[in-house]
């Protein structure tokens, strides 16, 4: 028998209800994987009694009646540290909340348990979810599974959901939850050679997730497959009246509509997303892309989405714009970090407070977000962005009326070694640059594996599909995953 | 239009005024949780996730609260806002866990209005029309308090995200007495709405005053804004010092600076809180947490078919009614009256002496009682019965006084006090002309006076004949029996 961390959400749920293995064994299995894992720094908190008290719960109720198991019954998952999670500390990778223990569970992630899964522990992450490469992280960087080819050097796993690529990829969960802001999801995924989808804004509740950007913050599954990522996304997603902003819509079953027969399909080639300076592998991963969906039965056609160059612009005025404003929350007044000073006043610890409990990230987006909102600038910048942004929705309005999905690279280089672009935030920002505009339009966008770089390092290949047709970028990433060379991680290092 | 001018020596200074009042919506739950929103409870424990501010809670609108607001708003005519949409105003502050409250700034729920005020109470007809710019709904902070240890404050959130609404006047009025006017008449309009209590003393409205002064013909001059006056006495005070305030700081070359200021009550003046150049930078923008609010056609008919007969209405259907303007305006001015007194006119009570009853003879006998008009036993239907029996004849308006008296002591029934006490009135022409007879007999010197011509004597035996009867005798039937056997 194959180890048990080697298999897929889907083969553990069908190798479970068959009897191949209990749910105690896989949760057992994967707890001491997890134990064994501290080099990655992947996961903050572990919670192996969590993961066994579901896997008890599976194998009793598979004792009784097979029939009453759940979904999910017998998985247990990695969960993004930005989760708040019932009594175990939550702390979106900052200082600032400490070892804050929310009284309460997020939407999402109670829809997780209450569809059987179990919980591993929570997944380190780049500070409020800002970061592209784990390295805001109050809690020190996540490394990498992967390496370059003939090297030893830290990897970034990307970010903002870097434990949670990093936990799928090396095996230390067989699927986990991410949050998606401007690519949180996706980038990670293509940095890990994994997949990872971020639905439609809306489909997700948002309740009792810490938020970064509302208008934008959107919860999605990261996985080794395109089946098992809709499975997870099954489970996450649902209305929910505790968020304003949730889609009152049923929840489809997207697993059940998994098909790679894209006969009739129209899949868009935005000219705009080539950029000068792209790497050629990028390019070339791209061409190839087009042509396994062509195989697939689809037909590629080009499309334009004109206002493609100011999405990362306008993202990095809204994303703190909110983010300025969602942070304000924490001043040290109710839970998480107080520092106070000797003879000061209320003021004098705001200071204190958020000067020590925030690190250079997100203090640089709350200054930005600051000014952008800040009187006389507001028009100039804060107005002219959320024109912008409604500009970028009806490009994508009008694409989708020549197209059923969008393919593009996820992100513009394969994951590079930690610390080689700490010191250029602008470089740093640039990774989103493909994944940035799904977000400003609330669109459903996955990435799936595509292949490797000169360095042996996973690429990753992005679908944007029309809102609410999450099935569409599933299927064709199920296509890509079917014809794109599987891509192993070079060997355990941790 | 109002005369109110402040003497300086460069001349009469006019008053400029707008008001902003807050008033606490009416409602079980908050504007955006469903924490509880009663008054007075423990500190801290009507404090829900979303109140407190803890990461990743979201703040979902409160149908009532909405509700409430767009009644107000047809309540007074105004432009009711289809689309609308909830803005941020960001500032840090230990009562203001979000740290920033959510308002409307850019798009309200209600836009432009009216209210017609009556400054002067002893001429209601002498009108005045108010105009209103806007409400819109925003969420109140919470409390600090200052008293609890040596060196720290502590933070009562009970009231934070407590439904509020804006109600934001045109800088209309023009006196203290015209600010205190239009503050009377929108607090009885939010009761007969019932969207607020109007609790000022609990703080269920409270006004921002802007107040600015000019010589006539003069641009608007710089105006203060003087925060949270809980009373309409304070605000017409805060004006009246205001304005002097002002004409003195103009004339004396100083200027007026515009600021925030603080109503000190003990002293009675207004101080300064903030200069215009520490003013907040607010930020306002969208608040991403919501959708914007949209109101479909149902929903504004149900408020509009649930809003009550509202104060003019009532005052010009009084009018109507044959009651004085003055005693329509005092009964209408107070919710809780005008529907007593509804009920005293549904039980068939004729109009204008049911006013006089109302407004006149019945708070006296309370008063003197101490009795709340809204005690149980205060009745309408009690008043309506006495009112009926001095109608029919029955009893004497005298007496109708004195069976009120006694059916508020004793209980039961009006008519049963009457009988009870042998107090109904008697038109028995037989019994009554026995007694005047007896009258004439005993005073025969008095009705040669009478006939001589000393015709006030009539009056005397009138006097004579009730209280031979005991008060009971219908005084009409007396009159005519002794014209009869004096004159005739």
């Amino acid at each position: 028998m194959s180890d048990i961390l080697d298999l897929t959400i889907a083969q553990l749920r069908d190798g479970f209800r068959k009897g191949d293995f209990s749910a105690t064994e896989i949760a057992t299995r994967y707890n001491e994987a997890v134990d064994a894992s501290d080099a990655l720094n992947a996961y903050l908190e572990k919670t192996p009694e969590l993961a066994l008290e579901a896997a008890k719960a599976a194998d009793e109720a598979k004792a009784k009646a097979s029939d009453s198991l759940k979904p999910l019954s017998g998985i247990p998952l990695g969960m993004k540290d930005l989760f708040a999670t019932e009594g175990v500390t939550t702390s979106a990778g900052s200082k600032m909340l400490g070892n804050f223990k929310p009284p309460y569970e997020s939407t999402v992630s109670a829809n997780l348990k209450a569809a059987g899964a179990g919980m591993l522990g929570k997944l380190n992450m780049d500070e409020f979810a800002m970061g592209s490469s784990n390295e805001t992280c109050a809690h020190g960087p996540v490394i990498s599974p992967w390496r370059r080819e003939g090297s030893n050097a830290a990897i970034t796993p990307g970010g903002s959901s870097g434990g949670s690529a990093a936990a799928v990829a090396a095996r230390i969960a067989p699927g986990a939850t991410g949050t998606d802001t401007g690519g949180s999801i996706r980038q990670p995924a293509a940095f890990t050679g994994i997949a990872g989808i971020k639905p439609t804004y809306g489909r997700c509740s948002r309740w009792g997730i810490v938020s970064f950007a509302s208008s934008l913050d959107q919860a999605g599954p990261m996985a080794r497959t395109v089946r098992d990522c809709a499975i997870m996304l099954e489970a996450m997603a649902g209305f929910d009246p505790k968020d304003s902003t949730s889609i009152d819509a049923p929840v489809p079953q997207w697993e059940k509509g998994l098909s790679s027969d894209l006969k009739g399909k129209r899949v868009g080639i935005p000219r705009e997303y080539r950029i000068d300076g792209t790497p050629a592998e990028i390019d070339a991963l791209w061409e190839q892309g087009v042509e396994w969906l062509r195989d697939a039965g689809a037909e590629p056609v080009e499309i334009s989405l004109p206002h493609t160059k100011y999405a990362l612009p306008t993202y990095y005025i809204i994303a703190p714009a909110e983010a300025s404003s969602n942070l304000a929350r924490y001043d040290g007044v109710r839970y998480g970090l107080r520092e106070k000073v000797e003879g000061g006043g209320l003021h004098d610890m705001y200071k204190a407070t958020r000067s020590e409990g925030f690190g250079d990230e997100v203090k640089r987006r709350i200054m930005i977000g600051t000014y952008v909102l800040s009187a006389g600038f507001y028009d100039a910048y804060f107005t002219k962005a959320q024109k912008v942004r409604a500009l970028i929705k009806q490009d994508f309005r009008k694409a989708f009326e020549q197209c059923d999905m969008i393919l593009t690279p996820t992100a513009p280089s394969a994951a590079f070694g930690l610390g080689e672009k700490s010191d250029d935030p602008i470089a740093m920002y640039l990774n989103d640059v493909f994944a940035v505009p799904a977000s400003l339009a609330g669109l459903p966008a996955m990435s799936v594996p595509g292949g490797v770089d000169k360095d042996g390092l996973p690429l990753g290949l992005h679908l944007i599909g029309n809102e609410m047709d999450e099935q569409s970028v599933l299927n064709a990433g199920l296509a890509i995953e079917e014809r794109a060379p599987s891509i192993e991680l070079p060997g355990k290092w941790w | 239009m109002s005369d109110y001018r402040i003497k300086g020596q460069k001349g009469s200074y006019e008053v400029v005024i707008g008001l902003e009042v807050h008033a606490q919506v009416t409602s079980q739950a908050k504007l955006f949780s469903g924490a509880a929103t009663a008054f007075g409870a423990e500190p801290n424990t009507q404090v829900s996730l979303v109140d407190a501010a803890m990461p990743g809670m979201l703040p979902v609108p409160n149908r009532e609260c909405i509700r409430q607001a767009v009644r107000t708003g047809m309540a007074i005519d105004a432009q009711i806002n289809k689309w609308s949409r909830f803005d941020r105003k960001n500032y840090f502050y230990a009562d203001l866990p979000q740290g920033y409250q959510i308002s409307q700034l850019y798009h309200p729920l209600v836009g432009e209005g009216e209210i017609e005020v009556a400054p002067d109470e002893k001429n209601p007809d002498a009108t005045k029309t108010i105009g209103v710019e806007r409400i819109h709904v925003e969420q109140d902070a919470g409390k600090l308090m200052h008293d609890q240890h040596p060196t720290m404050s502590y933070v009562d959130l009970n009231r934070c995200g407590v439904a509020l609404m804006e109600i934001v006047s045109k800088p209309d009025m023009r006196s203290p007495a015209e600010a205190g006017a239009y503050l009377r008449k929108l607090r009885s309009i939010l009761r007969y709405v019932g969207s607020c209590d109007g609790n000022m003393e609990e703080g269920s409205m409270r006004a921002d005053v802007n107040v600015s002064v000019r010589l006539p013909g003069e641009e608007l001059g710089t105006r203060t804004e003087t925060k949270n006056v809980n009373s309409v006495r304070f605000v017409m005070q805060v004006i009246e010092h205001e304005a002097k305030r002002q004409v003195k700081a103009i004339e004396s070359g100083e200027g007026v600076q515009q600021e925030t200021r603080l109503f000190d009550v003990a002293k009675g003046v207004t101080r300064p809180l903030r200069s215009k150049e520490d003013a907040h930078d607010y930020r306002y923008f969208p608040d991403p947490d919501l959708l914007p609010l949209e109101l479909d056609d149902a929903f504004l008919a149900e408020c509009r078919e649930s809003l009550p007969e509202l104060p003019d209405a009532k005052l010009k259907r009084y009018e109507d009614l044959g009651i004085t303007p003055y005693n329509a305006a005092v009964l209408t001015a107070e919710v809780e009256t005008a529907n007593w007194f509804d009920r005293l006119l549904d039980a068939g009570a004729e109009a204008k002496a049911a006013s006089n009853w109302a407004n006149s003879v019945l708070p006296g006998i309370l008063n003197a009682k101490e009795i709340d008009f809204s005690d149980a036993r205060n009745t309408p239907e009690a008043s309506a019965a006495i009112l009926k029996m001095v109608d029919d004849g029955d009893i004497s308006k005298g007496q109708a006084k004195e069976v009120m008296e006694l059916y508020l002591d004793e209980g039961g029934s009006p008519a049963d006090i009457v009988e009870k006490h042998g107090m109904k009135q008697t038109s028995d022409t037989g019994a009554i002309e026995a007694e005047v007879d007896k009258v004439l007999a005993a005073n025969a010197d008095k009705v040669e006076q009478y006939k001589g011509g000393k015709q006030a004597l009539f009056g005397f035996f009138v006097g004579q004949t009730m209280k031979a009867m005991r008060g009971q005798a219908n005084p009409q039937v007396v009159n005519q029996i002794l014209r009869a056997k004096l004159d005739g």
